[in-house]
């Protein structure tokens, strides 16, 4: 297929759902869900907002910790169960299970513990990121010849360099696939916990405007996000791709 | 039971048995989380009053809504793309992104064009859903064996009975990993759903049972809630190993 049929694929794509969007609007009304084109003028209002600078940073502080912690987390909990057999035997059937729970139910118990501020929402945002990545370490890491492992051992690599220098190297592509995955999740999270309690960042922003029916701000804050992740995912694919060549 | 069954039992045992002590012992705020057996014995207390029969129905019933739109226009949806490879060509980029893309803070928008009824959660649920069973099925017809149209020209098999006959039990066990899929995400954004916003449902409860400081209720309500999910997700798991065994012959 050509690069020119496959961006006219695009542009039709993208053309259909401004269609969609301006006839949906044009049956609840202006109230409701304001036009595409009207919505786009706010943007360019909304973005160097102060209101909109202090809750989008609020929002991306908390994304950046929860990530962060998720990360650090899943990469132990995904390395000591790649590596050690039978904790991985044992222990895989429960993250599954954990990870197709729905975390939100469990979000009071992190607010009762962690208080309604920043920590809250970072822990919660953690909860959601820490599975994947460690499922997909996990994985990762069992899939690695074991002639690798032989001859860390026929060097006499201590277990640290063993996983500085062998298992991670050789497990980076698709422990970057659950980095991004975990990205993802942990976006969501930190975006529900914002939802749900919280009087700072854009998931609240959304609620507040939902509550004084402000739909045009509300929805281009939907939106920014929802740019904001599809272009983190694309540069995160790419490096993906890129490390997938490469080993 | 497997010895390694066996010590995934132990864990989990020592786990709660733990936190149990934790809470007995006071190493834990009585105020901020109750003992397991105490959930357990609220949760027992909770349902024996019936007090949350209209909510467990009213939830489990979108659920049910849910899955089946999901599932049903899901299917039908990726026949006529895989029908139509143009389409799907176009449609590639956006299948790519779609679970990358935080589809659930459009809720509010829904609630705003559709007012507080169960209709956005409906939406937002399906919206979350349907798109894994749109791709298992594009998916599952993909891996179709070639050899089975030759076969069916062979028998003079009709379009229904080769669809019926022959493809429909080859792209079966795609199509139920989207039905698994379906299950859990439909499960997770309808809760979620309630949980943000909605006149009433188990979300709605827990919610409740939170701002009133009610720990014993808002508990019980999550043990309710972890079990089902845990159950649901548990037996369509197992029913999904079993296919795939099935369907390699049972080698791994």
């Amino acid at each position: 297929m050509t690069a020119a049929r496959r961006a006219t694929d695009t542009f039709v794509i993208a053309g259909a759902i401004l269609v969609a969007w301006q006839v949906l609007h044009q049956i609840a009304g202006t109230t409701a869900l304001p036009a595409p084109l009207p919505t786009l003028s706010y943007l360019l209002q909304l973005v160097p907002s102060a209101r909109f600078a202090e809750n989008a940073a609020a929002t991306l502080e908390a994304f950046g910790l929860a990530l962060l912690l998720a990360c650090l987390i899943g990469l132990a909990v995904g390395v000591w169960m790649g590596a050690h057999r039978l904790s991985g035997a044992v222990g895989e059937p429960i993250l599954v299970a954990l990870y197709s729970l729905p975390k939100i139910t469990l979000y009071p118990v992190v607010l009762l513990i962690f208080g309604l501020g920043l920590s809250g929402k970072v822990v919660f945002g953690a909860m959601h990121g820490i599975l994947p990545i460690a499922l997909l370490t996990m994985g990762a890491i069992r899939a690695i010849p074991s002639v690798y492992l032989r001859s860390a051992r026929a060097l006499h690599l201590s277990p640290w360099q063993t996983i500085a220098t062998v298992l991670l190297p050789a497990a980076l592509p698709e422990v970057f696939t659950g980095l991004r995955i975990g990205f993802t999740v942990t976006l969501l999270g930190v975006l529900l916990g914002e939802m749900f309690a919280s009087k700072l960042g854009l998931g609240s922003m959304i609620m507040t405007d939902m509550s004084l029916a402000q739909s045009e701000d509300m929805i281009t804050v939907a939106l920014i996000l929802f740019v904001f992740a599809a272009f983190a995912n694309a540069l995160l694919l790419w490096v993906e791709h890129k490390l997938q060549r490469r080993a | 039971m497997t010895r390694i069954g066996l010590i995934r039992l132990a864990v989990i045992a020592a786990l709660i048995g733990g936190f149990e002590l934790a809470c007995r012992a006071g190493l834990v705020n009585h105020r901020i989380v109750i003992p397991p057996s105490e959930m357990a014995g609220a949760l027992a207390a909770l349902l024996a009053s019936g007090a949350i029969n209209s909510d467990i129905e009213r939830t489990l019933g979108v659920v049910a809504v849910v899955i089946a739109l999901s599932v049903t226009f899901g299917f039908a949806a990726g026949i006529a793309i895989h029908a139509l490879p143009r389409l799907r060509e176009a449609l590639e980029p956006l299948f790519a992104t779609y679970y990358a893309v935080p589809i659930f803070i459009f809720y509010p928008v829904l609630i705003a064009i559709f007012g507080l009824s169960p209709i956005p959660i409906v939406l937002i649920g399906v919206a979350t859903a349907i798109v894994a069973m749109i791709i298992a099925t594009i998916n599952g017809l993909d891996r179709i064996p070639r050899v089975l149209s030759k076969v069916a020209r062979v028998h003079r098999l009709g379009r229904i009975a080769t669809a019926v006959r022959l493809q429909l039990p080859a792209a079966a066990p795609y199509l139920f990993t989207g039905v698994k899929l379906s299950v859990s995400y439909g499960f997770i954004a309808v809760i979620a759903a309630e949980f943000i916003l909605s006149p009433a449902g188990l979300g709605r409860d827990i919610s409740d049972a939170y701002t009133d400081f009610n720990n014993r209720r808002m508990y019980a309500l999550i043990l309710f809630l972890l079990i089902i999910a845990t159950v649901v997700n548990t037996a369509l798991h197992a029913l999904d190993t079993r296919w795939s065994e099935r369907r390699t012959g049972g080698r791994p």
